[in-house]
C-alpha cells in the first residue's frame, strides 16, 4: 500500500497500471491473510477452538526470525558457503519450528484440559494466551523495531503494467507452497486421521485414532502457519520491514477472512484471505482524495469487518461454511 | 417455618430479592461496611481504604462493576459472548461528553447537567445496541464473538475520526465535571463531588463523596440487574442460553429477547463508559479498545459466570489486581534491596538495577525483564487460564465450596 502511494507520486500511472499494481499488491497481502486464516481454520476444524492467540504466535514467529537472522545469524554463521537467500530461509525455518513448538506446549498445557468445556471458556483461554504471548514478545522486541533483514530488501521488479516488490512475489510463492504442502499433508495417514476427527470425532476415536494427538498436530501446523504469516507480514512493503508490536494486531484482520469464507471451510479461508487482502488494498488505493475524505483515516483497515458483517447478514455461516443443523 | 430457611411455600417467597434471613442480614452488614465503615475509616487495620487513592480505586471498582453487570445480563444470562462492550462504553462516554461537556473552539459540548447526560449515555448506547442486534441475532457462538470484535475496531475508527466529538487520535478531550446541578445555574452546584465539604455534618473529602455517589449508583444498578434476573425477562434470557430451540418451542421469542438483552447490556455499558470517562476526566479514543472488552469478560469469568455475586466479586478482583501487583512488586524490590532471609529469592524475581536479570524490572524505561505493567498483563492472562482450568465457577465457586463445608461441619460428607 505504501509502495503504491509512493509510485503514484513518482510517475502518475495510468488507470490500468494503477489497477494492476493494486491487484498484485492485494494478492500479496491476501496471501498473508490466507496463510493466517488457514491456520485458524485448521485449528478450528480439528479442535472446535477459535485461536485468538494466532496474532501473538505470528508476532512471536516474526520476532524469532529477526532474532535468528539479525542478532544470532544462526545457522548462517556456520554455513557461510550457502547463498544469502538460503541462509535466510534456514533461519526462517528455525523460527517457524520454534513457534510450532510453542504452539504444541500451549496446546498441551491449556487447551487439552479444556476439551468439552463451553465455547466461552475456551475462547477466553486463547484470549488470555494472546495477552501473555503478546506481552512477552513485545518485551523481547523492545522499544526499537527489529529488522528481518530479508535477502530481497526493498527491490522492486517491473513487469510491464505490474510493479511488484520481490518480497511480495516471495510471499505469494511461499503461500501457495504452504497451501500445496497442506493439501499433500491431508493425503498422508495422519492427515486422513485429522480429516476424520474433524468430520466426526467419536467415530474417528472408535476407529482407533488418537484424537488428543490430532489436536496437538493441528496446533503445531496452525502455529507454524501463523509464524510464516507473521514473518511475511513484517517484510518490506508492510510495517517498515520490521517486527513491531502491531504485528499481533495485524492477524486480527485475518478473522474477517475466516468468517467470510466460513469457519470450517479450508478453501473458504484461502478465498476469504484473498478477498480481504484485495478489498483492503483497493480501498487504500481508490477510496482516497477529497471525495472520500469523510471516511477519515484507517478506513481500509476496518473495511474487511464491514464486508464480513454484510456477508453474515446474507449467509450467517460464511460463504462456504456448513450450516449448523439445529435439532430439538 | 422457623429453622427451615430453605422451605418456601410460594413462588413469590422463593423468588424474593433476598429469600433468607441470613442473606438479608449479610447484605445489610455489607452495605453498612461499604457505605459507612470504609469511607469513615472505621475498619480496624484497613483504615487506609478510606484514604484518597484507595477511595479513587474503589470508585473505579464501582464503575466497572456497573459495566460488568451489563455484560452479565448479555453473556451470563442470555449466553451471548460479546467482545463489543468497549464500543458501547465509548458510545456512552461520548454521548456524555457532547451533552454535558464544556464547549470548546473545536469540540461539541452542550454543558447540560448530569441527570440529562447520564441517562442519555445509557439510552444512546442501548439504541445502537438495538440497531446492531439484527446482525448479532442472526449469528451464533463464535461468529457472534467475531462480529462484536469487529464492532470494537469499527468503533475505534469512528471515535478517532469524529474529532469534533472525541478530540481526535492521541489527544482526546475533557469530560464534564462530576457535579449535580438543576439546570445550568451559576455558582456552587447542588452536589459537588470535586471539592471537600460536609455532608450531614460529617466532613468528607472529594474522593469519599465521589465514592459514595458511585456506590449508590452501583447498588441501584445491581438491584435492577437482580430484578431482571429473577423475573420473566431474566428467565427468558436463561432459557435461551440453556437451549435456544427448546426456548423457542415454549414460546420465548428468540430474536426479540436477544435484542432486548443487547439493549439492556448496552445501557449498562453506556452508563459505565460515561461514568468512567467523567471519573478519569480525560480519555483518548483509543482507550475504548479490545483489551477493555476482554477485561469485562475476565471479570465475569474470574468472578463466576451467571451470578450477580460472582460478577461483583470479579469486578473487585480484576480492578484491584493492578494495584495489588504494583504494591507486591514494590515490596519485593524493597526485600531484594534489604538483607532479610528472603532477599535472594526476591532478587531472582525482581531486578532493581540494569545488570540484574530478574523477571520483573522496577526501573523505568527499557531494561531487561518485564515492566510492572507488562508483568501485570502476564499475571492477568495466567490468572484467567488458571481460573478457567481449575475453577470454572470462579471466585463464586470457591465461596460456595467454603460455605458448603461449614454448612455441614463437622461432617464433611
Amino acid at each position: 500500500m505504501e509502495l503504491i502511494a509512493v509510485l503514484a507520486q513518482v510517475d502518475a500511472p495510468s488507470a490500468a497500471d494503477k489497477f494492476a499494481d493494486a491487484t498484485a499488491s492485494g494478492l500479496a497481502l491476501g496471501a498473508i491473510y490466507a496463510l493466517l486464516a488457514l491456520g485458524l481454520v485448521l485449528i478450528y476444524k480439528a479442535t472446535q477452538v477459535l485461536n485468538f492467540a494466532h496474532g501473538a504466535l505470528a508476532a512471536l514467529g516474526a520476532y524469532l526470525a529477526a532474532y535468528f537472522v539479525v542478532t544470532l545469524n544462526f545457522p548462517g554463521r556456520y554455513l557461510d558457503f550457502l547463498p544469502l537467500t538460503m541462509q535466510w530461509i534456514l533461519s526462517g525455518l528455525f523460527a517457524i519450528l520454534l513457534t510450532a513448538a510453542v504452539g504444541y506446549i500451549v496446546e498441551r498445557l491449556t487447551i487439552q484440559p479444556m476439551i468439552g468445556e463451553p465455547l466461552f471458556a475456551v475462547v477466553m483461554i486463547t484470549i488470555a494466551l494472546d495477552i501473555i504471548i503478546r506481552t512477552v514478545t513485545n518485551d523481547l522486541i523492545g522499544q526499537a523495531t527489529r529488522s528481518l533483514g530479508s535477502p530481497w530488501g526493498t527491490d522492486v521488479v517491473d513487469w510491464g503494467p505490474v510493479t511488484i516488490a520481490k518480497t511480495e512475489i516471495a510471499t505469494i510463492v511461499v503461500a501457495f507452497l504452504s497451501f500445496g504442502l497442506i493439501a499433500l499433508f491431508f493425503r498422508t495417514r495422519i492427515g486422513v486421521a485429522m480429516r476424520a476427527t474433524a468430520f466426526d470425532q467419536e467415530a474417528a476415536m472408535a476407529q482407533g485414532i488418537n484424537a488428543g494427538r490430532i489436536f496437538a498436530i493441528a496446533w503445531v501446523i496452525g502455529a507454524a502457519l501463523a509464524a510464516v504469516g507473521g514473518i511475511f507480514s513484517s517484510l518490506f512493503p508492510r510495517s517498515g520491514g520490521a517486527t513491531v508490536d502491531a504485528t499481533a494486531f495485524f492477524a486480527f484482520r485475518a478473522l474477517p477472512a475466516v468468517i467470510i469464507g466460513g469457519l470450517d471451510s479450508i478453501s473458504g479461508a484461502v478465498l476469504g484471505g484473498f478477498i480481504v487482502g484485495l478489498a483492503e488494498v483497493y480501498a487504500g488505493a481508490y477510496l482516497i482524495g477529497d471525495t472520500w475524505s469523510f471516511l477519515g483515516v484507517g478506513f481500509s483497515r476496518i473495511w474487511p469487518y464491514l464486508i464480513m458483517m454484510i456477508v453474515l447478514l446474507v449467509r450467517p455461516y460464511g460463504l462456504f461454511g456448513t450450516e449448523e443443523v439445529r435439532r430439538v | 417455618m422457623r429453622g427451615r430457611p430453605h422451605l418456601f411455600v410460594s413462588y413469590d417467597s422463593e423468588q424474593a430479592l433476598l429469600p433468607t434471613w441470613t442473606q438479608r442480614v449479610g447484605v445489610f452488614l455489607l452495605l453498612v461496611f461499604l457505605v459507612v465503615l470504609i469511607p469513615l475509616q472505621l475498619v480496624p487495620g484497613f483504615g487506609f481504604l478510606g484514604e484518597g487513592d484507595w477511595m479513587t480505586l474503589l470508585g473505579l471498582v464501582a464503575i466497572f462493576a456497573i459495566g460488568a453487570l451489563g455484560l452479565h445480563i448479555l453473556s451470563g444470562l442470555a449466553g451471548q459472548v460479546s467482545l463489543g462492550h468497549a464500543f458501547f462504553m465509548g458510545l456512552g462516554a461520548y454521548t456524555a461528553a457532547v451533552l454535558g461537556g464544556p464547549t470548546g473552539a473545536s469540540l461539541f459540548g452542550m454543558g447540560l447537567p448530569i441527570w440529562v447526560w447520564l441517562p442519555a449515555a445509557g439510552i444512546v448506547a442501548a439504541l445502537v445496541g438495538v440497531i446492531v442486534a439484527p446482525t448479532a441475532v442472526r449469528v451464533r457462538g463464535i461468529y457472534l464473538a467475531i462480529v462484536t470484535l469487529g464492532l470494537v475496531f469499527i468503533g475505534e475508527w469512528l471515535f478517532i475520526n469524529l474529532g469534533r466529538v472525541t478530540g481526535g487520535s492521541q489527544s482526546g478531550r475533557r469530560f464534564p465535571p462530576l457535579e449535580f446541578r438543576l439546570w445550568g445555574e451559576e455558582g456552587e452546584p447542588l452536589l459537588d463531588f470535586n471539592s471537600d465539604g460536609a455532608w450531614f455534618g460529617v466532613h468528607l473529602s472529594s474522593e469519599v463523596k465521589t465514592y459514595l455517589f458511585l456506590i449508590v449508583l452501583l447498588i441501584v444498578f445491581a438491584i435492577v440487574a437482580k430484578n431482571i434476573q429473577r423475573t420473566r425477562v431474566g428467565r427468558a434470557f436463561m432459557s435461551i442460553r440453556d437451549r435456544d430451540v427448546a426456548a423457542e418451542v415454549m414460546g420465548v421469542a428468540d430474536a426479540k429477547n436477544k435484542a432486548l438483552a443487547f439493549a439492556i447490556s448496552s445501557f449498562y455499558a453506556g452508563v459505565c463508559g460515561a461514568l468512567w470517562a467523567v471519573f478519569i476526566g480525560r480519555l483518548i479514543p483509543e482507550g475504548f479498545n479490545l483489551f477493555l472488552s476482554v477485561q469485562f469478560l475476565a471479570m465475569l469469568l474470574i468472578g463466576g459466570l451467571g451470578t450477580i455475586t460472582g460478577t461483583l466479586l470479579g469486578a473487585v478482583f480484576v480492578t484491584l489486581l493492578p494495584r495489588i501487583v504494583q504494591d507486591f512488586t514494590r515490596l519485593l524490590g524493597d526485600t531484594a534491596e534489604g538483607s532479610g532471609i528472603f532477599a535472594p529469592l526476591a532478587d531472582v524475581i525482581v531486578s532493581t538495577n540494569l545488570d540484574d536479570g530478574g523477571l520483573i524490572s522496577t526501573l523505568p524505561g527499557t531494561s531487561p525483564g518485564l515492566t510492572i505493567f507488562q508483568f501485570n498483563l502476564v499475571l492477568y492472562g495466567v490468572l484467567l487460564i488458571v481460573f478457567l482450568i481449575f475453577e470454572p465457577l470462579g471466585l463464586y465457586g470457591i465461596w460456595i465450596r467454603i460455605r458448603n463445608y461449614w454448612k455441614s461441619w463437622p461432617f464433611t460428607y
